[in-house]
């Protein structure tokens, strides 16, 4: 269980800060392959999750081109690892908080920035000054976006990094271990229930936080 | 502050020309409205002073410095805009603060600027206050604070009246001639209403179709138009006019009525010709009386201060303005006598014809 938080938190917030750019990118940037990297994007929301997993695998895995550079220069390791269940969620969670940012971005009213353009901002400054906090609402949505479907993620959990318990064993994964062996309905019940109480709580939570935004935003 | 000088600027959205080749010196100082209806230009002009356009050609300077390529930020000017544009997630006084702060002043500095600005626009019990929490009027001068601290060298104003009450509206007029009398820092301002226009302006550029159609002080456009265009827009209520055919001794209407000239127009007989003429320097006279223009009353509409009578002439309707009391009803047959030397004569292609 600590580890399905932790493979979801990892997930939500490494895919924070490219989920940010690429929902700017796609909300303002008037650029060629805007379509295709707008279509890429949404990928793992069409595609079937053990596609994804297995598109993972074939980049990834350790004898894969990406996945044999990145072990060799940087040690980092996906395949098998936990941190390759919380890469397959953000790839899995990416395309929903790409959505709930890029919504928000394009909300923004551009004369609120060009206010701060003409008040002595640079566009790094305006970005941090006025929109992100302009933004923050929809990131937040996008984080328990990527947060709820990386709780849930099974299928490109499965494929990219297997079941191993301890190591890349989240809550679906173990859920559905009980449910494969006799007797083991007691602890896939326990198991639903921790799953429905995590789920609530960062639901709540997020509504609470959402909702006193919304209030210091209300124009 | 500065001057500012735009030097034949164009702007085209792909295909579509905005603005076709304008021209305009504002002197340091001076306080500039650009007027015109919607789609002329206008704002789409000040952005670029701003540099929130692209300049598609032509040159504008601030001061010495030609800014074509400066972006907005290095432009040392502050905008209001008609929406305000204050920053629902900062108070008044962190909005007031926001160019201070990138400008790295200390935190004794943005206290006094902000204080000064507040008091004399009377903000000084909202600072604390959010955006959401204030009227239309109060967000109005918070946005003019915030442009006021940055202490810059040209204001741009993009009709920040419009959304305010009428009575609001009036009151905010005479607050920013106010302000730009005491702090006398060159100011754009666009809107299109041409008495904001006209009670505002030391000098008013009036637009039409991406092109400057007049430049010149208010009364100036008032007195003496340069076309029918300015005549037509300058003024409330309009101008009438009268078409007709020129004659010696004066401009024929095609109602048979020969309505005097006291110039004789650098015209040739038989050209045609707009007889335009204000509705105050009409004169509501006998019916029949030689040299009038026959109608017959349709609506009077007493306001206090004067009284606006329209009548029915060939040709259309007719408004005259007259200040004393009329016991006129409908339908009464009336003759307007044109006021001499208060009538102006435009040519076949409605440019004013010198000293009609």
């Amino acid at each position: 269980m600590t580890l399905s938080l932790k493979v979801a938190i990892a997930a939500m917030v490494g895919s924070l800060v490219p989920g940010i750019a690429v929902a700017m990118l796609l909300a303002r940037g008037r650029f060629f392959g805007r379509q295709f990297l707008d279509a890429v994007v949404h990928l793992p929301l069409i595609l079937p999750p053990v596609v994804v997993g297995y598109l993972l695998l074939l980049t990834f895995g350790r004898r894969a081109p990406v996945g044999a550079f990145l072990a060799e220069h940087f040690g980092i390791v996906f395949a098998f690892r936990w941190t390759g269940a919380a890469l397959a969620c953000a790839v899995m969670g990416f395309p929903l908080l790409v959505r709930a940012v890029r919504l928000s971005v394009e909300a923004v009213d551009r004369r609120l920035e060009q206010a701060g353009e003409t008040l002595g901002a640079g566009p790094v400054w305006v970005f941090f000054l006025v929109t992100l906090p302009l933004i923050l609402p929809g990131i937040l949505a996008g984080m328990v976006l990527s947060f709820a479907r990386a709780m849930g993620e099974f299928g490109a959990t499965i494929t990219f990094v297997s079941n191993i318990p301890g190591e890349t064993q989240t809550l679906p994964t173990a859920i559905y271990t009980f449910t494969q062996v006799p007797g083991g309905e007691g602890g896939a019940l326990r198991l639903t229930l921790v799953s429905i109480v995590l789920s609530l709580m960062a639901l709540w939570g997020s509504e609470l936080f959402a909702r006193r935004l919304q209030r210091r935003l209300a124009a | 502050m500065a001057n500012v000088s735009i030097r034949n600027i164009r702007k085209s959205f792909g295909p579509v020309a905005i603005i076709k080749g304008v021209n305009v010196d504002i002197e340091d100082g001076e306080f500039v409205i650009l007027v015109g209806p919607s789609g002329c230009g206008k704002s789409t002009l000040l952005r670029m002073i701003a540099g929130l356009e692209d300049i598609t050609d032509g040159e504008i300077r601030i001061g010495p410095r030609v800014v074509n390529d400066v972006p907005p930020k290095d432009r040392d000017i502050a905008m209001v805009f008609q929406s305000y544009a204050l920053y629902p997630h900062m108070t008044v006084a962190e909005n007031m603060a926001f160019s201070l702060k990138l400008k790295g002043a200390s935190q004794a500095e943005q206290k006094k600027r902000i204080q000064d600005a507040a008091s004399s626009l009377g903000l000084l019990p909202l600072l604390d206050r959010y955006p959401r929490q204030l009227s239309g009027g109060q967000r109005q001068r918070v946005a003019m604070g915030r442009a006021i601290v940055r202490d810059p060298q040209v204001f741009l104003f993009d009709e920040p009246l419009s959304n305010l009450d009428a009575k609001l509206r009036v009151q905010m007029r005479t607050e920013i001639k106010e302000l730009h009398q005491r702090l006398k820092t060159t100011t754009v301002y666009v809107t299109h209403d041409q008495i904001e226009a006209m009670t505002m302006a030391d000098k008013i550029v009036v637009m039409h179709d991406g092109i400057v159609e007049q430049i010149g002080a208010p009364l100036d456009l008032y007195d003496r138009p340069a076309n029918l265009f300015v005549a037509g827009f300058i003024g409330s209520p309009a101008m009438n006019f009268l078409d007709g055919t020129l004659e010696e001794g004066g401009l024929r209407l095609p109602s048979g009525a020969l309505l005097p000239l006291d110039r004789r127009p650098p015209l040739q007989a038989g050209a045609k010709a707009t007889y335009g003429v204000r509705p105050e320097h009409l004169e509501i006279v006998a019916a029949g009386t030689a040299g009038t223009i026959p109608a017959t009353v349709a609506v009077v509409e007493p306001t206090g201060s004067d009284t606006t009578v329209i009548v029915k002439a060939e040709g259309g309707n007719l408004t005259v303005v007259v200040r004393d009391r009329v016991s006129l009803k409908p339908s009464d047959p009336v003759g307007l006598k044109p006021m001499a030397r208060q009538t102006h004569l435009f040519d076949e292609h409605g440019q004013r014809v010198a000293d009609a």
